[in-house]
């Protein structure tokens, strides 16, 4: 076979049934799931599908469970209806999610936590008496496995506890098994997908290429289902010196599910959201245990509880800031006031917290107490104890600082961007569109909110699960992982009912390559015109590219410089300065396959943010304060915009189309809330 | 908190075509040195854009020679502690020391199955074409996780 070169790649074409782009929780479900329905499908149908995954790096350890979890935060369990679940998600969401997937999830994610409990998961449980076991010990002291009754423990309504240093490598050993290693394909970076020739509302294919030997691939599929992940970095990170890795969301997610998707033409939903956790400062390790577990308390810098202090500003926002848990955006807001107010820092209480504990507890489950606490880090978040190592900090003896991070784009953790899905049909969702502004949906959409396979979307056989499915967040790990597995059987059935279809490409393999390593050809050419490898008028380098990228997002569109916020004028310059942006990407340079891979991955980034300014500009109204405000439409506004906000995108013209679709109720919301303060 | 390598303990993984540390991060930082040219120490591994790391500790705990460990980022953290991870097959221990000299140590379980060991369709039942229009998995009958839910919950079905 011809060895590729660095000048001159490789090219290797692959014809499938099935793709599965990302490795993650999301395409791990999908693996597990789908080689049943595919040998159902050969038993049955005389259909025998090709499958293949393919992931940008070790599926042992990629996505955003590299590091692994101390918790898995979708957990319904047999006292709770899927029905509180999708309220809940909703209330969270600032009420617009799709109460069908949300639901749907609801149904089926308990299975996937079972079994990953079998595959040897360790899960916390609570005895008769309301101990606490962890979870290896837990079985060999008799308590039952969850799938047998075992109660987990809960951190919070819908959070149980695990010991999760080796969540990802667990369930991706049983993906691997499930699938083969010969149907795997680790360190391949999908750089876009490919619609049909003959029908381009249809996917076909995808392309990208490989991190570590120079080659091109091209496959040609059927189904596609692309779960990459979300998207960080598009803003600019608050440490900016070595400590540039440390965002709270996993460097490696660079928005590939949002922009392949939206460039494929498929209907983007809910891009204006984002997530701004609050977290502890600089290590962003995660603050739920210590709320939920610990009983923890934020304070501001005169030990005020400003949650209390504040409450009255969750009048402003009602019904949201009136439900009994408000949602995470209006505890940001509070929280933002007191900053802006000049009462910062914010601190975690720990001290009080574990001193209170200590009043009930004996010295040995305090001391099991505090290796809980800094487990929690140690098995999600490590750098955090590097700055507690680093500060002398000793959660008993001192306090914490908590801050809120920069913006991310993510649709499974407490957030709601992402694809537009079709959903389950047997929930009462609307199947066509009733409301005033119906004739701007472009023609060529479905109506409703199912069009015949569940989490396809607009654009035929192209699917998605986690992260990419927007309008319906808090799914987190387990729910990511349980609706991978809802698309992949899904997949199933569309290519068996579509056996006679065969993919077709208008591109060439040749030009489809030539676009791909385009940074590297533009590096060989101009390389030898200057002196300095990185200052040169011929190209950008992607990290320039995406300084110039979180520089945009962070002064124009309610990053941290802003304190989160922005307005219509703004916006505009941000607009013109994007525009300018992604002409110039077609600049960029690529000095190795590492560089060439920073190139995409920034590529994937400026297009995700594009959309996320377009949807914050189209959406005349702050529909999540704490996250963002448009301060020229400062309120959130229930008659104009209780509404999803939609797109699509035309990778020709470059040029995206803005569209309200109708909210609806599948279940009722009003168990939510208190009576209206006024 | 970026990882560095020690010259002292990398043997870079005995000059195999795949050094563990290479195969595992998630964000393609670690590379092998193979000729020295960039790190002056050939045949030893180096993170190649230390500012993009996000610590996940990944390389640390998967290296044979433990010759990886952080440095806490130097723009954030004051120098002299460590954290560091000893990963087993059914636990991991973590060894932290702090600025002022403290230490502390703890012990955690990773998994309760041995690695490898999983047979993801034992004891699962086959999938029937007659199912793939259902909303249940291939799973459910023997998971126990299939959450139905009321149906009156759901306002729009009469
Ligand atoms: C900091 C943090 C803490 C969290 N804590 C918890 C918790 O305590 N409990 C809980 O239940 N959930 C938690 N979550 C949520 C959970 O991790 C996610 O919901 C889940 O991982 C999403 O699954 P996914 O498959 O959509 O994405 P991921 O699991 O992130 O997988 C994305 C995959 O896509 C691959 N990829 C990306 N781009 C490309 C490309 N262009 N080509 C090929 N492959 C690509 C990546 O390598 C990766 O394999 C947390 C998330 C974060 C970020
Ligand atoms: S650092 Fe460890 S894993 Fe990496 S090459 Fe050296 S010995 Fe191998
Ligand atoms: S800690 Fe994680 S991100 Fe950093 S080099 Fe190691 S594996 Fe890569």
């Amino acid at each position: 076979m011809a060895q590729g070169t660095f000048g001159s790649p490789e090219i290797v074409q692959e014809e499938v049934d099935v793709l599965l782009i990302g490795g993650g929780m999301a395409c791990c479900g999908a693996a597990y799931e789908i080689m049943r329905w595919a040998d159902a499908a050969k038993a049955e149908s005389g259909v025998d599908l090709k499958i293949k995954l393919v992931d940008k790096a070790a599926m042992d350890r990629s996505g955003a469970v590299a590091q692994g979890l101390s918790a898995i935060n979708t957990y319904i369990g047999p006292e709770q209806d899927p029905a509180d679940y999708a309220r809940m998600v909703s209330n969270d969401l600032m009420g617009i999610t799709r109460d069908d997937l949300a639901y749907d999830l609801g149904r089926v994610v308990d299975d996937s936590v079972h079994l990953f409990e079998e595959w040897g998961l360790p899960i916390w449980k609570t005895d008769a008496q309301g101990v606490r076991h962890d979870g290896a010990h837990s079985a060999g002291e008799g308590l039952p496995a969850l799938k047998d009754g075992g109660k987990p423990v809960r951190s919070g309504k819908w959070q149980i506890m695990i010991n999760g240093e080796s969540y990802k490598w667990i369930v991706a050993e049983a993906a691997k098994k499930a699938l083969g290693m010969d149907r795997i394909q680790e360190r391949i970076f999908i750089v876009h997908l490919i619609n049909d020739k003959n029908d381009p509302s249809r996917i076909a294919g995808a392309a990208g290429f490989s991190v570590r030997e120079n080659k091109i691939v091209i496959y040609k599929a059927k189904a596609i289902l692309l779960a990459a992940g979300g998207c960080v970095n598009l803003f600019r990170p608050r440490s900016v010196g070595e400590g540039t890795g440390r965002a709270w969301y996993p460097v490696w997610n660079a928005g590939s599910t949002y922009a392949m998707a939206a460039e494929a033409g498929a209907e983007m939903t809910m891009m204006e959201n984002r997530f701004v956790p609050a977290r502890f400062k600089d290590g962003y390790g995660p603050v739920g245990a210590w709320f939920l577990l610990f009983k923890a308390k934020a304070v501001n810098a005169n030990g005020e509880v400003y949650m209390d202090r504040n409450k009255e500003m969750l009048n402003d926002y009602p019904p949201y800031g009136l439900a009994a848990v408000p949602a995470s955006c209006l505890r940001n807001h509070l929280m933002l006031h007191e900053m802006k107010e000049g009462r910062g820092p914010i601190y975690m209480d720990t001290v009080t917290a574990l001193a209170k504990l200590r009043e009930t507890l004996t010295p040995k489950e305090v001391k099991h107490l505090e290796a809980e606490a800094w487990e929690d880090f140690l098995d999600m978040c490590i750098g955090q104890c590097g700055i507690w190592v680093g500060e002398n900090i000793e959660p008993e003896k001192k306090n914490s600082e908590l801050m809120p991070t920069e913006p991310y784009l993510l649709g499974s953790h407490s957030g709601c961007c992402g694809i537009w899905v079709s959903g389950p049909e047997d929930l009462g969702a609307p199947t066509d569109e009733e409301h005033e502004d119906k004739s701007k949906v472009p023609a060529h959409l479905p109506k409703g909110w199912n069009w015949g396979y569940r989490s396809m979307t607009t654009v035929k056989g192209l699917f998605t699960a986690g992260d990419g499915v927007g309008a319906s967040g808090h799914k987190f790990s387990s729910g990511s992982h349980a609706e991978g597995r809802l698309a992949a059987k899904a997949m199933v059935k569309y290519c068996v009912d579509n056996k006679t279809y065969k993919p077709e490409f208008e591109e060439t393999p040749e030009q489809i390559a030539a676009l791909i390593w385009q940074p590297v050809k533009t590096f060989l050419a101009h390389k030898d015109y200057s002196t300095a490898i990185d200052i040169n008028p011929h190209y950008i380098t992607p990290k320039m590219l995406q300084f110039r990228l979180q520089k945009i997002m962070d002064e124009y569109v309610a990053g941290v410089a802003t304190y989160y916020t922005t307005n219509d004028k703004m916006l505009q310059v941000a607009e013109e300065k994007l525009e300018m942006l992604k002409e110039d990407s077609l600049k960029m340079r690529a000095k190795d396959l590492h560089e060439l891979l920073r190139a995409w991955e920034n590529y994937h980034r400026i297009i995700t943010a594009e959309a996320h300014m377009k949807h914050i500009q189209f959406r005349e109204e702050s529909r999540y304060p704490g996250f963002y405000y448009r301060m020229d439409k400062n309120f959130v506004d229930e008659k104009n915009w209780k509404c999803f906000v939609n797109s699509v995108y035309d990778k020709k013209s470059h040029k995206w189309t803005c569209f309200k679709r109708k909210h609806v109720d599948l279940v009722d919301k009003a168990k939510l809330f208190k009576a209206a303060a006024h | 908190m970026p990882t560095f390598v020690r010259t002292d303990k990398c043997d870079g993984c005995k000059g195999q075509d795949k050094t563990a540390c290479m195969y595992i991060c998630p964000h393609d930082l670690m590379m092998l040195d193979k000729d020295g040219s960039e790190t002056g120490h050939a045949m030893k591994a180096y993170n190649q854009e230390p500012e993009q790391c996000w610590e996940c500790y990944s390389c640390v705990k998967i290296c044979p020679q433990q010759a990886i460990e952080c440095r806490h980022y130097a723009d954030i953290v004051p120098l002299g502690g460590s954290v560091q991870p000893l990963r087993g097959s059914d636990s991991i221990m973590w060894t932290i020391k702090f600025r002022n000299g403290n230490m502390k140590r703890f012990k955690f379980p990773i998994r309760t199955t041995a690695e490898g060991s999983i047979k993801p369709y034992d004891g699962k039942p086959v999938a029937k074409m007659a199912d793939i229009g259902k909303t249940t998995l291939f799973t459910t009958e023997v998971m126990g996780g299939y959450r139905a839910g009321k149906r009156e919950e759901l306002i729009r079905l009469k």
